[in-house]
């Protein structure tokens, strides 16, 4: 039995952010039911990424709607919004990402929801909040990040901005949603009642920037500055970072320089005693250590640094990670099927919970698949 | 009337992740009372951004630990563990991120932790799981970041691997802790049993991969490719991007290079009629747009592409954002008042229940600052 087994979720949200949050509630046990509007559905079916097409429709779309039902229903349609409405009536959990105004417009706001289905739990994501300059602009991962100040964050100091290279934006906020709503079924649990649940993407994503911002509210405001090589953290000093070798690269996490320089043999790191140095003087000694760490193999550090405990590794794609024992034992890729046969690999949810994995073997629906048989059960 | 008050969790956690996770369940309500070693506490304590502290605690600490208690145990002592037993029987929430096998050394593990508390959910975090040859690896954001593939999805086609630049696996996995938690409560309230809740740095940060590793499982285990400047996402198509601009940079999102060829009057962006050629020609389109947007102002642009719709932005810096009406009118930011009366000014919780945003009522706690009135409160 999986924990949010006889939880019912109705779900109108597309793209990744608030789909990605109803992903997590299906493989903790929940039942999710997409409701897409005719002919192209959840618009990220079309999202196609390095152009691969997977059974008709983007990898992407399969990878985020997996364990999922879908519903075919145009919302302005007075006959099928009755039914949408239906299901509304039945579900514990209603959640949409339209942008402020739109859901009033359908009529689906939460004081209307709320008189149908007084215990719903109520979920929406926005881009910027309800208010405010922004409140009309797109909520799309990257001009997330480039409005947040994000993007001075990753790279190197005279690179200009550098965004996270995956939607950070859309995951982190999804995964604030699923909090809320999950908290919110806590208390229903004990209450009976329901409660409205919102999320914006930049608050989202200023919440994860927590301890970078409280940090310039108490440094003055000074600019963030990227170390001018090797950066992997823009507040944080030497050593942490990644650097080349001779046959790759080695991560070094935390470490006393001086102790560095004796374990790599790097008598230069030991003109460097001081713990502030570490941080105000961290291009130099990061300049040092890389001008070292160039001049042997990644196995030969991490043979030496291992054992003294300093927090380093190597530095792997996916095609050495999947090889790795340390991966394989996660059995992390699970074998997923649609309902016309077509299989796929995707990850599990990374949960366990009584030492269980979360799997599913469902794949994702194609659009309308289960209409029919959902107007079966509703009648 | 936050959803989790009545809820008591003990956080045995250190550093950012358990903690992370420990934060938003106190913001959604909870109680939480960090259990710590004496004099030192835990070891977020000394970990310092930019040499900051305050009141003899990194800063960082006290960004993630405020609004909880302090408890000090020497678990190694039996008497105080003793007294740690008692405050498991009352809980309903522990949280922990000892490397495998610490808990069983102590006597807290999961099955000595459910002989004492049946209803008790035990949640832990390790860095790779707690089998295979990385299972005693330090579990730290970095490392896991590196062996994870991530940093090869950052920055240009010529950089070297490059990270994130923030605690990104800390913080998704405390995220993933939360749901299971939460989930686990939620059972409860059914079954009345308590659960074992465990997560991983890696397979969170595996998670957070799930769309582009979905993509290479099934395209022939294609490898990441970064655009050659200004790259935003391996996979995505020109002109996903930022581009240099006569006084600053703009962001553009997905959108039609057709759309974009109208506004910005360059009619070579309309030999590309076949969408695939925004992948495949990615850095040649990006290098056309790049001699074009850089020959006006960022607002120049901003006003003639929003003006059509097409998904575009600003890059701003914390100086021009935190002064921008769009943040304040977020009201995130908020002070907190230490008993030295000393106050952190930092960030709120990002969800809100029933249109209400949730502000911290106290700091983060001393070392053993609570442990009084905890010993009298519950009577250990």
């Amino acid at each position: 039995m999986k924990p949010l087994d006889d939880i019912l979720i109705i779900d109108l949200s597309q793209f990744l952010s608030a789909p990605s949050a109803t992903l997590r509630l299906a493989d903790l046990g929940a039942r999710v039911i997409k409701v897409e509007r005719p002919e192209t559905g959840d618009l990220c079916r079309q999202l196609y990424i390095s152009n691969v097409i997977l059974n008709g429709e983007s990898s992407v779309f399969r990878a985020i709607n997996r364990n999922k039902e879908s519903f075919q229903a145009d919302l302005k349609n007075k006959t099928d919004k009755t039914l949408v409405l239906k299901l509304i009536e039945k579900a514990d959990v209603l959640i949409h990402n339209f942008r402020p105004g739109v859901i009033e417009r359908l009529g689906l706001d939460y004081g209307t929801i709320k008189k149908i289905n007084p215990s719903i739990i109520y979920g929406s994501i926005s881009g910027y909040g309800e208010e405010g300059p922004w409140k009309s602009k797109p909520g799309q991962d990257l001009l997330l990040q480039s409005l947040s100040g994000l993007t001075w964050l990753s790279g190197n100091g005279h690179d200009g901005p550098v965004p996270m290279g995956l939607a950070i934006v859309d995951i982190l906020s999804g995964s604030h949603l699923a909090q809320g709503i999950l908290a919110a079924l806590v208390k229903k649990s004990k209450t009976g009642k329901g409660m409205k649940v919102s999320v914006s993407m930049l608050e989202s994503i200023l919440d994860f920037q927590f301890e970078t911002i409280t940090t310039f509210y108490h440094d003055g405001g000074q600019p963030t500055e990227r170390s001018t090589e090797n950066n992997a953290h823009a507040y944080l000093g030497a050593p942490y970072g990644i650097y080349k070798t001779k046959n790759g690269h080695l991560s070094l996490a935390m470490g006393a320089i001086p102790f560095l320089g004796e374990l790599l043999e790097c008598e230069q790191l030991k003109n460097y005693p001081e713990p502030e140095s570490w941080f105000t003087q961290r291009d130099e000694i990061k300049k040092i250590l890389a001008d070292h760490l160039k001049t042997e193999t990644t196995e030969k550090w991490l043979s030496v640094l291992e054992p003294a405990d300093i927090w380093c590794a190597n530095v792997l794609n996916w095609n050495t990670l999947f090889d790795h024992e340390g991966f394989k034992v996660l059995d992390m890729i699970q074998k997923v099927v649609m309902g016309d046969g077509f299989e796929y690999k995707t990850t599990r949810c990374p949960i366990k919970i009584d030492g269980k994995l979360l799997t599913s073997a469902l794949g994702s629906p194609a659009l309308g698949e289960h209409t029919e048989a959902i107007i079966n059960e509703l009648t | 009337m936050r959803p989790l008050e009545g809820i008591l969790v003990l956080e045995f956690s250190q550093y950012m992740a358990g903690p992370s996770a420990g934060l938003r369940l106190a913001d959604f309500g909870a109680r939480v009372i960090k259990i710590e070693r004496p004099i030192h506490g835990e070891g977020c304590r000394q970990i310092a951004i930019k040499n900051l502290f305050i009141d003899g605690n990194s800063l960082v600490f006290h960004t993630v630990n405020r609004d909880k208690e302090s408890y000090t145990a020497n678990l190694k002592d039996p008497d105080d563990l003793k007294k740690v037993k008692k405050l498991i029987a009352l809980a309903d929430v522990m949280t922990h991120n000892f490397r495998p096998g610490v808990m069983e050394k102590i006597g807290l593990d999961y099955d000595k932790a459910r002989e004492i508390n049946p209803k008790l959910i035990y949640a832990s975090i390790t860095g790779y799981g707690t089998k295979g040859p990385w299972a005693k690896k330090p579990g730290q954001d970095l490392l896991v970041q590196s062996l994870s593939g991530l940093t090869h999805l950052t920055g240009n086609k010529n950089d070297e691997p490059v990270p994130m630049g923030l605690a990104a696996v800390d913080i998704l996995t405390g995220t993933h802790l939360v749901h299971g938690i939460l989930a686990a409560l939620i059972k409860r309230g059914k079954t009345s049993k308590g659960a074992l809740v465990e997560v991983s740095l890696l397979e969170s940060i595996l998670d957070f991969q799930f769309e582009v590793i979905t993509t290479y499982l099934n395209n022939g285990n294609k490898l990441p490719q970064r655009a050659k400047e200004g790259s935003s996402h391996a996979y995505l198509s020109a002109p996903y991007g930022i581009y240099k601009t006569k006084n600053g940079y703009i962001s553009l999102a997905m959108g039609s290079l057709h759309e974009l060829g109208e506004v910005l009057k360059s009619p070579e962006l309309f030999q590309y009629d076949d969408p695939k050629s925004w992948f495949t020609e990615r850095d040649e389109i990006m290098d056309l747009l790049r001699t074009v947007l850089v020959k006006e102002t960022t607002s120049y642009w901003l006003d003639r592409l929003e003006a059509k719709d097409i998904w575009c932005s600003d890059v701003l810096t914390y100086t021009k954002l935190l002064q921008h009406p769009a943040y304040s009118v977020l009201q995130m930011d908020q002070k907190i008042l230490l008993d030295s009366k000393k106050k952190i000014h930092t960030t709120r919780c990002p969800i809100q229940f029933n249109d209400k945003k949730i502000f911290a009522s106290k700091g983060a706690p001393r070392v053993g600052q609570h442990n009084k009135a905890i010993i009298e409160e519950f009577k250990l």
